[in-house]
């Protein structure tokens, strides 16, 4: 199978939180992005997702903000969806 | 067809909170242990745990493992066993202490104790008034809970098989529980796990519910599969509700709020918790605000276009002290709601929250099972603990707390019973059967190859709304009985659910195709299970069974009392007695429960 495409699916199910709010903010997200993702949108998400789940929770919330450039913008998007 | 094979002494299906406490009971004793779950250990729904956990550690005020003891049965509405009840809250100081020496950081007292806070039905005193019994650290209680259990169990060499999937149980022609077979996502290989003893602590099933507090990964896997191994499963129709989930999307908006001043409204803006709860409005315990809520829409004084759920207001209180006090819960309203709760009220609805029902276990964590004349008898090699499992502690109704109790309390004993059993096994591990590991292998087969079959999420949607409408906080006789033929008409549905994506590497098709297929057991198991009960009990509301002087809160104990088990061969149920004698004290008698 392509690699690309097995990398979209293990990120996909790390998208499978603790928390109902992060698993209905990510459902919203991947309805949005379908695919189309591209590498620094991957690297991105794929850091994020190594986050501790309130943690996460607080940065996407509004709660609190993140100081790193590479993952401003994805906070940013999974903000709106 | 040949599929590769592992062997451990013990085989734990779960990371939460009850599956690392029995991994740890079993590697500290020296035993081959392995661990499998569907995601990361810290990212199992313990974590969403916040409000703490119980234990009548006496640190603030004078306080006894009997009063918690009566306090768990009375919330239980008498339905749970008193004999594992009263093993659990004398156990409490010694699991709770335990974990501050794995590494807890508890909230402390300035004389450096743990901290303690009051949560509700838990009392001093025989129900006298409220005691200070939930231990927390922070609002991440369950959080700082596992990462405490994960550390130790790092440290015991408990082997862990991340991102796997337990497919089904491996139980021979004499009843034994050999194993499991379970899916590795990252490769799609499908293995069997032979081990000694298997502890089941899979988590709950809240997802069968349209409106659900429950993170995605709750789908009664565990109970799928006892069910499909022949297994019972016990008191399914007992699901409790949480009054404010918010509509359309259940995460969870806490009792807090109400406590600084919400109110819940109807569409003609009335505060109508005073007409259910003169004394307590809004305050009124979970089940009867949810009911006055259902009640509410259910005359159709709903809210929205669909009249389907009323409002929760506090645009009436200081910003700051929502912004202080609340926190969480502005973002929360936005995010899910879409109104600025400062400006606007908040739609919530009653939402599914906790399964207290389960694989049927005695307190020392081994499933039992009917057999000959006897209606509990040990399935060797089987053990269970955590929300999966029914010890039964919580009855019809668990209190706040005592969840992140029964983890560690059952945990810990299903750990300690299979360490016992295990050293007295004097045999080599059995050869697993062959015909076990091919009905796994046709179940996924038959998912490969359907075609013109449902759609997953359809399937699932429909499952959904049909416990939600058919079988949720207050029910009806008409409304159950049409339930069960929908729900068995999905579960065809379900039987039949094609998938479009083969692929190997993580696919999370099949991976929700195969957990639709537990979440319809635990879904019809609960609707048969509620129909047949014609009593209201604890969290089984049923409007036929009303507030009568002969059967107070509609409970009716001549009839009654007793355990359900329902089994997935011909839809069946049984029924077993309450143990109403407790270890060591006299029984608690059965009373009105009224607070
Ligand atoms: C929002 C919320 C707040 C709560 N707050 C509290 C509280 O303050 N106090 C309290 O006492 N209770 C609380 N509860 C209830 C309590 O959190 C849960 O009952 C408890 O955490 C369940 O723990 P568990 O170990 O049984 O299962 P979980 O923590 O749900 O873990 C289940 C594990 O099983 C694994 N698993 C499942 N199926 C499979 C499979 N097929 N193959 C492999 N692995 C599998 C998962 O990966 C996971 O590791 C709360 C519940 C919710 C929803």
């Amino acid at each position: 199978m392509n690699e690309r495409v097995a990398r979209l699916h293990r990120l996909r199910w790390h998208c499978r939180r603790a928390l109902l709010e992060l698993d209905l903010v990510f459902l919203r997200y991947w309805q949005r992005v379908g695919d189309d993702l591209d590498a620094g949108d991957e690297a991105a998400l794929a850091l994020l997702l190594e986050m501790e789940d309130h943690d996460l929770w607080e940065l996407v919330s509004g709660r609190r903000e993140t100081a790193d450039p590479q993952l401003s913008g994805l906070v940013e998007q999974l903000r709106q969806v | 067809m040949k599929i590769t094979q592992r062997t451990f002494d013990a085989v734990i299906v779960g990371a939460g909170g009850a599956g690392l406490r029995a991994a740890l009971q079993l590697s500290e004793s020296g035993l081959k242990t392995a661990v499998i779950t569907k995601v990361f250990p810290t990212r199992s729904h313990t974590v969403a745990a916040q409000g703490g956990v119980a234990a009548s550690l006496g640190n603030s005020e004078e306080d006894h493992w009997h009063w918690h003891m009566y306090d768990t049965v009375k919330g239980s509405d008498w339905l749970g066993d008193q004999d594992a009840i009263e093993f659990m809250c004398r156990k409490a100081n010694e699991v709770v202490i335990e974990l501050e020496h794995y590494g807890m950081p508890f909230d402390r007292t300035d004389a450096g104790k743990i901290y303690q806070r009051p949560f509700g039905g838990h009392m001093s005193n025989f129900g006298e008034k409220p005691v200070r019994r939930s231990c927390a650290a922070a609002d991440r209680t369950g959080h700082a809970m596992l990462h405490a259990l994960y550390q130790r169990n790092v440290r015991a060499n408990t082997q862990f098989f991340v991102e796997w999937m337990a497919l089904d149980l491996i139980r021979d022609a004499d009843g034994e529980v050999l194993g499991v077979t379970a899916l590795e996502m990252e490769t799609g290989e499908i293995v069997a796990f032979q081990s000694k003893a298997t502890i089941f602590a899979t988590g709950g099933a809240g997802r069968i519910y349209y409106s659900s507090t429950n993170a995605f990964i709750n789908t009664g896997d565990g109970l799928g599969m006892a069910a499909r191994a022949g297994i019972p499963l016990e008191d399914m129709e007992f699901w409790q509700f949480h009054p404010t989930g918010v509509a359309g999307a259940g995460v969870l908006i806490t009792e807090g709020v109400r406590g600084e001043g919400g109110i819940l409204r109807n569409s003609a803006g009335e505060r109508f918790m005073e007409r259910y709860a003169p004394n307590a409005k809004d305050l009124a315990s979970r089940d009867v605000v949810s009911r006055a809520m259902v009640t509410e829409i259910n005359e159709g004084r709903g809210c929205g276009p669909n009249k389907d759920y009323v409002l929760l207001d506090i645009t009436h209180l200081d910003p700051k002290v929502i912004m202080q006090r609340l926190p969480g819960i502005h973002e929360i309203s936005i995010q899910f709601a879409g109104t600025d709760p400062i400006k606007e009220p908040i739609p919530v609805v009653p939402t599914c929250h906790y399964q207290m029902g389960g694989i049927p276990t005695n307190y020392s964590g081994q499933v039992v099972a009917p057999r000959g004349s006897s209606m509990s008898v040990a399935v060797p090699g089987f053990y269970a603990a955590g929300e999966c499992a029914c010890a039964s502690v919580h009855g019809a109704n668990r209190l706040g707390t005592n969840s992140l109790l029964d983890l560690l309390v059952f945990g810990k004993s299903a750990g300690e019973t299979a360490v016992e059993d295990v050293r007295k096994s004097v045999k080599a591990h059995k050869p697993l059967p062959q015909e076990a590991i091919d009905r796994t292998l046709a179940r996924i087969n038959r998912l490969d190859t359907q075609k013109d079959g449902a759609d997953v999420h359809q399937a699932r949607l429909a499952m959904q709304r049909t416990m939600q409408n058919h079988c949720g906080v207050f029910r009806f006789a008409d409304k159950l009985k049409e339930g069960v033929s929908k729900i068995l008409d999905v579960q065809k549905d379900v039987e039949r659910a094609e998938i479009r994506d083969k692929s190997q590497v993580f696919n999370t098709a099949r991976i929700e195709a195969l957990e639709l297929e537990n979440l319809i057991e635990v879904a019809v198991s609960t609707m048969i299970s509620a129909e047949a009960r014609k009593e209201s009990r604890g969290a089984h509301v049923r409007d036929d069974a009303p507030d009568t002087p002969e059967h107070p809160n509609g409970r009716d104990d001549v009839n009654w009392l007793k355990h359900s088990l329902w089994f997935k061969e011909g839809n069946r149920l049984d029924y077993k007695s309450v143990k109403l004698t407790p270890l060591t004290v006299d029984t608690i008698e059965l009373k009105k429960r009224a607070y």
